[in-house]
């Protein structure tokens, strides 16, 4: 033992941490380079190919499977040949941070307009992005309650949910952007024709007591509504008809009166010409229609062609009622701050 | 720096003969250069990241933020509860431990299987087992979804491992023969358990302890569905850092989790002097 030589000891000690120095180099180099992780493609050919194109989409968690049929048909179609999409879905708001950070994006489509309007203010986006005729939406839905099957409780409308004893589920604005839907519906409603402030404050007052769970998502919410909890659910339509079509065990009331729901879309300004072609196709009647099997309502007007599996009354899935919009409320910088803002928010204020 | 200090010693003991102490040979001056490069990147930058995004708007903003109304109840419901189920799991988990190790029983090797599901399980995955199981349609008939208990459970089921997998290896290497000489020498139970045992295992109850303590600080997914999220009741400091996140109060979220940051090392800190005491009377 004695005449071991430190050398080579020493010579093996270096060239292991050698070894450690490459790997945690190439472990920090493949971090900053593995930005396409996590993301699926619509048809698991992404990149393959030489000359092939594809399209990374940003988008939100809820259209992910009717993007999936988007993107289907569009390669289909002359100008999407070779077209592959690439996409990466999850909340709203973090895809939003996620793409001004530096996430790669030919095409976002969030669910709020003030998500897409952020990565505009950064210069991403072309600030006329919303100039259409549309004002930059793609698909629509209105908020609907979804009740236990056989609605045991009998809900009919807004005014049934401030009873005692009902127990409401939603998201959280607070963390789900679009969560604010659900509030602005209840609120705007309560506003009614005279425009009453205080009886819509009354009515959000009551609405917010009833509330027993307020989840981080969408999803979240609807998960503690089918394991129990609660009497109604505050959703989405197209929400309410995919988890029916996908099985899930619920009824859904679209009320007489309710909120638009608006989602948008827009290419960024290092967009290549096939995601131009994508979004125009989405906007297309072509791409209404794949919207619309998915639960969504046209944007263009588009009227459903073939039964929706999951609605109600799937030959008539989209039921013509009273809707009110944001744009009626005085826009999203109004009611981000009369309702939502953290300090001063109505909504604060009431739940504090 | 004790940690530079405790590789110094082990280093120039080792194999640093004849060298001045405080000197490296190459392969260990590379080896700490590695650790405290990867330190650095993994866990020291991205704490002084948000420590100074905490204080973007000066010390008013910081003590602004951490005294939020809602934020401060959330702030000490969650350090309540995790003190509490860090409590639950110093005496449970040692008991767990104990019957591993000491019992023989039909079922044993499944028990210990069991034992590491709150591990295995995404937590997200937890909170679905528990609101299934202790929600309004579980079989116990009781529905724990928006009550303090609820988080409370949520966090002892994700927690449960930590305490229990510490002890276990400290009770199987203790010399039981100590124990048989303190009986014939006529202790009593209780005092072969006091005098004899607690000393040996108590490190480790309270390093398992404390890692239940952080985990318990820092839980999200499981806690989310059972909670519901109720504020200045049932909402927990991680959920509120998401909102905040979510609402672009980036410096809000910083400043809450610098605070917890504190008081998970305060809590490290004061369990380690304690581990430190009865290791040294053990």
């Amino acid at each position: 033992m004695k005449s071991t030589p430190r050398g080579p000891l020493t010579r093996t000690s270096s060239r292991i941490a050698a070894v450690l120095v490459a790997a945690s180099l190439l472990a920090v180099a493949g971090c900053s380079s593995s930005d396409d992780d996590g993301e699926t493609s619509a048809d698991g050919t992404q990149g393959a190919g030489g000359g092939d194109t594809s399209i990374d989409l940003v988008g939100f968690a809820v259209i992910q499977s009717a993007y999936d049929d988007l993107a289907d048909a569009f390669a289909a179609t002359d100008e999407g040949k070779g077209v592959t999409v690439a996409g990466s879905f999850g909340a709203s708001g973090a895809q939003s941070r996620a793409v001004i950070a530096g996430q790669d994006a030919d095409l976002v489509a969030l669910s709020l307009t003030p998500d897409v309007q952020n990565i505009a203010d950064e210069g991403l986006i072309a600030p006329d992005w919303a100039s259409d005729e549309h004002q930059g939406i793609v698909s629509d839905s209105v908020v609907v309650l979804a009740v236990r099957p056989g609605n045991p409780k009998n809900i009919q409308g807004w005014d049934d949910l401030i009873q005692p004893g009902v127990g409401i589920v939603t998201a959280d604005p607070g963390t789900s952007g679009s969560a604010k839907w659900n509030l602005l519906g209840a609120y705007s409603q309560a506003l009614g024709d005279s425009n009453d402030t205080a009886a819509a404050e009354a009515y959000l007052g009551k609405f917010i007591d009833n509330v027993v769970s307020w989840n981080d998502s969408g999803r979240t919410a609807t998960d503690a509504f089918v394991k129990g909890t609660g009497d109604v659910l505050i959703s989405y339509e197209n929400e309410a008809i995919a988890a029916r079509a996908s099985g899930v065990e619920l009824d859904y009331v679209v009320p007489d009166t309710t909120f638009l729901i608006e989602n948008p879309a827009a290419v960024t300004t290092t967009a290549s010409q096939a995601a131009k072609d994508f979004l125009d196709y989405v906007r297309s009647d072509a791409g209404q229609e794949i919207l619309i099997a998915h639960g969504f309502r046209s944007v263009s007007g588009v009227t459903p062609s073939a039964d929706v599996e999951g609605a109600n009354d799937p030959a008539n899935p989209f039921p013509d009622v009273t809707i009110i919009t944001v744009e009626d409320l005085g826009g999203w910088s109004t009611v981000n701050d009369e309702l939502f803002d953290k300090e001063n928010g109505l909504v604060t204020q009431l739940r504090g | 720096m004790s940690l530079v200090g405790q590789v110094d010693r082990a280093t120039s003991s080792a194999r640093g003969r004849g060298r001045r102490p405080g000197e490296l040979t190459r392969g260990a001056g590379l080896g700490l250069g590695v650790g405290v490069l990867w330190l650095s990147l993994l866990v020291l930058l991205p704490i002084a990241a948000i420590v100074s995004t905490a204080f973007d708007e000066g010390l008013a903003g910081f003590w602004d933020a951490v005294t939020d109304r809602e934020a401060l109840a959330a702030i000490q419901f969650t350090v309540g509860a995790a003190a509490l189920v860090t409590v639950v799991n110093a005496v449970v988990g040692t008991l767990i431990a104990w019957v591993l190790v000491r019992d023989r029983f039909p079922g044993k090797r499944i028990l210990e299987v069991v034992i590491d599901i709150p591990f295995a399980l995404p937590t997200i995955v937890a909170g679905l087992v528990l609101i299934t199981l202790y929600g309004p349609s579980g079989p116990f008939g009781i529905n724990l979804v928006g009550t303090r208990a609820g988080v409370v459970l949520a966090l002892l089921f994700v927690t449960l491992p930590f305490v229990v997998r510490s002890v276990q290896p400290v009770l199987i290497d203790a010399d039981r023969e100590v124990e048989q000489a303190a009986a014939s020498l006529g202790a009593s139970g209780f005092t072969i358990f006091r005098r004899v045992i607690l000393p040996t295992v108590t490190p480790a109850v309270v390093s398992g302890a404390a890692l239940s303590f952080a985990r318990a600080l820092g839980e999200f997914g499981s806690v989310i569905l059972i909670s519901a999220n109720l504020i200045g009741k049932t909402q927990v400091s991680s959920s509120y850092i998401l909102k905040m996140i979510e609402s672009q109060e980036t410096q809000s979220a910083a400043a809450v989790a610098t605070l917890l940051l504190v008081v998970a090392v305060v809590v490290l800190v004061l369990l380690d002097g304690v581990q430190r005491r009865t290791a040294r009377r053990g």
